[in-house]
């Protein structure tokens, strides 16, 4: 019975590396870029939501409605002002300018917040917790997954079922033409960006309530984020949540065989899988 | 006729290579034009510079007398110059319907072109709507292009070599969309290959040589012989 219960665990916990992930994947999908700066981007994130949770006085929910727009004009300016002049057939560029920001942006929060270990509060939402059976599962985890997959169903429909989501994949197939019909591919890349930053903000929040963070921990859960993005198959958003619970599930199944294994068994079941199937579990195309 | 569009001592450059060399073009609203010549003559680099792909100086290039030589192509797209690219160039991703649809994204390009005139010139779009766009014959990629185009209302429209690699019935079928796309206002330029196509529904003919306008006029008026040189650059 304990397995059942180690199981759920790691199927929630899956569901916060796949909102580290969703933004990742969006961007990826639409602009072939890696954003190496994500993870520190999403720390910047729970910083802002923090400051208005206590400068404000507001409940962290709340903070986060003020914090999502915020963070889409900054994923805006960001590909406006630098990204934009890094996109091309090479793809160094935005790797190295995006590991430059990375470094850049885990420096200003060391500036501004000192290197003291904070927590967004959530009240009582921390501890309370419900019963399925023989399983107690924790009401902020349970929000946590709902929040993954309503996230990545909002993703799927602007994608697929709006004039933003064709645009989107017509300056992914090819830019230089949808150009000739009139899409400025600059702009739609700020977007994307922009909401990649919106669902950044999501992440940050659940990652507030639930663990601590200070300015430093933003790569280790690009690593996670990354992981996830592979497993499910680069440009798939389906499979990037697949590939956030089959982390989150070997890395409870390793902790419950020993607590030392928990991250160690993450990486190795990405590179169990990176060997059967090196596109993913649904590598683009297979929606 | 007022012009419409006119280039004037238009260069383009690759790197190193010069593909135009001073290319002089007037295009009257409501006029067909033909641009011939042979490969490499700088046809398709003529198109893709008037569409802004291959950015210029200002002047090179006027529309209704207001230089778009500098313009990026989604701006000379909002100025009303649409080009059918060669090689189709539809999105894989998108579904027929959804790639008709993308030619319209600019709001400022409304017009009599909507995406049931567009099924209505070819009905058999309307059909496989929902079907990929590579999943359609060749004759049948080649109208999404054309639709594509014609749902941003262009004032002028492009069509670089919309009949190669298909069944001459097929050619038919596409030219026989070019009247009601005249009607509906559009002024055309046409780069084709094929000579006899190129003739049969131009007002006027330009051939390109090297880079070079080495003949220009209309169809009727020219000798075989001279629009021959002026293909090949030898005496017949």
């Amino acid at each position: 019975m304990i397995w059942v219960d180690t199981l759920v665990q790691g199927i929630l916990l899956g569901g916060l590396y796949a909102l580290f992930a969703a933004g990742l994947s969006l961007v990826f999908g639409i602009m072939r870029v890696v954003n190496l700066a994500h993870g520190d981007l999403i720390v910047m994130a729970a910083y802002l939501i923090l400051v208005l949770v206590t400068a404000l006085n507001l409940s962290p929910f709340v903070a986060l409605l003020l914090a999502a727009p915020l963070m889409f004009g900054v994923g805006w300016l960001l590909q406006q002002m630098v990204l934009n002049r890094t996109v091309g057939a090479d793809v160094l560029p935005p790797l190295l300018v995006t590991f430059g920001l990375s470094v850049v942006i885990q420096n200003a929060l060391l500036e501004g917040f000192n290197a003291d270990s904070r927590r967004i509060p959530a009240g009582s939402l921390e501890i309370a917790s419900f019963s399925v059976g023989p399983v107690t599962i924790g009401v902020m985890p349970a929000l946590t997954f709902a929040t993954a997959i309503l996230v990545t169903l909002a993703l799927q429909l602007i994608f697929y079922r709006t004039a933003l989501g064709r645009a989107f994949r017509a300056t992914s197939d090819d830019p230089d033409t949808a150009s000739l019909m009139g899409i400025r591919p600059g702009n739609i890349f700020a977007v994307a960006t922009g909401l990649g930053m919106v669902v950044a903000a999501i992440a940050a929040l659940y990652l507030g309530m639930r663990a601590n963070f200070d300015p430093t921990i933003g790569p280790a859960r690009l690593i996670y984020a990354f992981e996830a993005v592979i497993i499910g198959g680069m440009g798939s958003l389906w499979g990037t949540l697949i590939g956030g619970i089959v982390i989150g599930v070997a890395q409870t199944m390793g902790a419950a065989i020993n607590p030392e294994w928990q991250i160690l068994s993450g990486h190795l079941a990405f590179l169990v899988i990176l060997l059967v199937r090196p596109r993913g579990l649904f590598p683009a195309g297979g929606r | 006729m007022s012009t419409l569009l006119e280039t004037s001592g238009l260069t383009a450059f690759y790197g190193d290579f010069q593909a135009l060399y001073g290319v002089d073009m007037t295009l009257a609203e409501g006029e067909t034009l033909a641009v011939i010549g042979a490969n490499g003559a700088g046809k398709s680099t003529l198109m893709r510079s008037i569409a802004g792909s291959v950015r210029q100086a200002p002047g090179m290039i006027r529309l209704n007398g207001a230089p778009i030589g500098h313009l990026s192509a989604d701006r000379v797209n909002g100025a009303g110059i649409t080009l059918v690219p060669e090689g189709r160039r539809l999105f894989p991703s998108l579904s027929v319907e959804e790639n008709l649809l993308i030619g319209g994204w600019r709001s400022d390009r409304a017009g009599p072109w909507t995406l049931e005139e567009v099924f209505g010139l070819f009905p058999v779009l309307k059909e496989r709507r929902a079907n990929p766009a590579l999943a359609l014959s060749g004759g049948q990629q080649q109208m999404v292009a054309i639709g594509r185009a014609l749902m941003s209302n262009p004032k002028v429209l492009l069509c670089d070599e919309i009949s190669l690699g298909l069944a001459p019935v097929v050619i038919r079928d596409i030219y026989a969309a070019v009247p009601s796309i005249l009607e509906r206002g559009a002024s055309l330029i046409i780069v084709e290959q094929n000579i006899e196509q190129a003739l049969g529904i131009a007002d006027r003919v330009y051939c390109l040589m090297e880079g070079r306008v080495t003949l220009e006029g209309r169809p009727g008026e020219i000798s075989r012989a001279a629009m021959h040189d002026a293909y090949f650059g030898v005496q017949a």
